[in-house]
């Protein structure tokens, strides 16, 4: 086809921008069972993880091109034993450091010694405000060690975000989740609506809120900010299926973000791994600037030379880089296609059917029960190994 | 209403930011919780100062003699003002 030739050659032509921002996915491993994860849904695939010399080695090379913010992430990255000597070896390099976690693990002594070793941030979980939804979400009796947590990051003087994943269970407490975030003096509170990925794709039709929950829910956002203005930065992430606006993920395509998988598989963002016909490059096999520079999958759709005309005749296509490539495939199986939650999308009618399917919780008739080592609970299906391996 | 700054007042970077130099970038750099500022020449001279112990006053001074410029007060409690707001310095 004449547009897939001259798109690859355009492919080529477009100059790489140094990545910004490495995401160190050190493990898959994690003690939560989180029904929403964003990790693969086959996750234990991947399980040989790059040692500590090799993530060393990449962290010297993305910092060499220009990278400065390193985010340690997973599954959760404390079980990684030697976190605290990668932490000082990144911060030696000039990186800001963040730690993204659940907080299992984080005991007083390990967060002094992460300081001690320059850890910039803390980014820590919460799945709601209640210990019942917290731990039946993460299939694990967390709540009250996520509380003890955020007081040690906040004793030791770390700047403090608090991320919680939004959906269909947990939109109502929304007021009580900022309420809870502000008495933990966060520095930041990330109300992130989910997005429809691995774990959360699987689980999409049970995470999926109303547009009337939504539209609530922001309300009660906006009538705490001011409020809170000065003290505590409410980010409430857009849940692009209701708003039918595409996001510009990762500021477009291998443009300024740059994930290590745990095997050491480089990629665009978190889940692109998914894709079919590209073949992401291993740190293991390249160096950073090969790969950011040199590989076809990350040159796959970066500029605008691969869009499909509903994207190229658009005068927003610089804006939102076409919407979400893992989106566009998961909804239309093209990962070039407009992504479906633009109105412009011929599949936007799918998006819109998923939305209006969506229920009130309080008419969802599976109860919310913790029951440890659950693999489901009605036909919510949690992130365990054992469904990880199908 | 944030207060004005005084001669004595003596102000630093907020606790989550770090200012550096990129080479990349070819300027100094606020990083923060996953995100980064470029700056300008005259910011990046006036927050290397905002070192906690350098009051308004010396700062001023040091600018003025630093880049043999006059009269840089007001331009420098406005660029004060201004990043006070955005909560880089306190």
């Amino acid at each position: 086809m004449d547009a897939t030739g001259s798109g690859d050659l355009l492919h080529r032509a477009v100059a790489a921008k140094p990545p910004l921002w490495l995401l160190a996915e050190l493990t898959y491993r994690c003690p939560l069972h989180c029904a929403f994860c964003s990790n693969p849904v086959d996750y234990t695939q991947y399980s040989k993880e790059l040692g500590t010399d090799e993530w060393i080695r990449v962290f010297r090379e993305a910092r060499a091109m220009g990278a400065v913010q390193l985010g340690f992430s997973g599954g959760e990255p404390l079980v990684r034993d030697d976190l605290t000597e990668l932490v000082a070896a990144a911060h030696d390099l000039g990186f800001y450091t963040n730690l993204i976690t659940s907080g299992v693990g984080l005991t007083p002594q390990r967060a002094e010694a992460l300081k001690k070793a320059g850890l910039d941030h803390i980014q820590l979980s919460f799945q709601d405000s209640s210990r019942e939804l917290n731990d039946f979400l993460s299939s694990t009796k967390t709540f009250d060690l996520k509380q003890r947590v955020a007081r040690t990051i906040k004793d030791l003087g770390y700047p403090m975000v608090l991320n919680c994943v939004m959906h269909r269970y947990n939109l109502p407490h929304v007021g009580r989740i900022i309420e809870m975030a502000e008495s933990m003096e966060a520095d930041f509170l990330e109300l992130a609506n989910v997005q429809y990925y691995g774990w959360a794709w699987r689980n999409r039709e049970m995470l999926m809120p109303t547009r009337a929950a939504l539209a609530t829910a922001e309300a009660v956002v906006d009538e705490h900010r001011p409020r809170l203005d000065g003290r505590m930065k409410i980010l409430w992430v857009v849940p692009d299926y209701a708003e039918g606006k595409p996001k510009p993920c990762m500021a477009g395509w291998a443009s300024v973000f740059l994930v290590v998988a745990p095997d050491g598989v480089a990629l665009p963002c978190h889940s692109a791994r998914m894709l079919p016909g590209l073949d992401f490059p291993s740190v293991r096999d390249h160096s950073i600037r090969e790969i950011w520079q040199e590989s076809p999958a990350f040159g796959a759709y970066r500029g605008t030379g691969w869009m499909s005309s509903t994207c190229q005749s658009c005068e927003d296509k610089e804006k939102d880089h076409g919407g979400c490539r893992c989106q566009a495939f998961l909804l239309t199986g093209d990962a070039a296609a407009t992504d479906p939650v633009c109105p412009k999308s011929p599949q936007h009618a799918e998006v819109e059917a998923m939305v209006a399917a969506a229920v009130d919780p309080r008419e969802v008739s599976a109860p919310i029960r913790f029951v440890p080592g659950a693999r489901r609970a009605g036909e919510l299906v949690f992130r365990t190994d054992a469904n990880a391996r199908g | 209403m944030t207060t004005p700054w005084t001669d004595s007042a003596q102000p630093s970077l907020g606790t989550m930011y770090r200012l550096q130099w990129e080479d990349a970038q070819q300027c100094h750099v606020l990083l923060f919780p996953e995100g980064m500022i470029k700056l300008n020449g005259p910011a990046a001279e006036i927050l290397k100062r905002c070192d906690g112990k350098t009051s308004v006053a010396a700062l001023v001074i040091d600018l003025e003699t630093t880049f043999g410029e006059a009269d840089l007060r007001a331009d420098v409690i406005e660029f004060l003002e201004q990043a006070h707001g955005r909560h880089w310095i306190r």
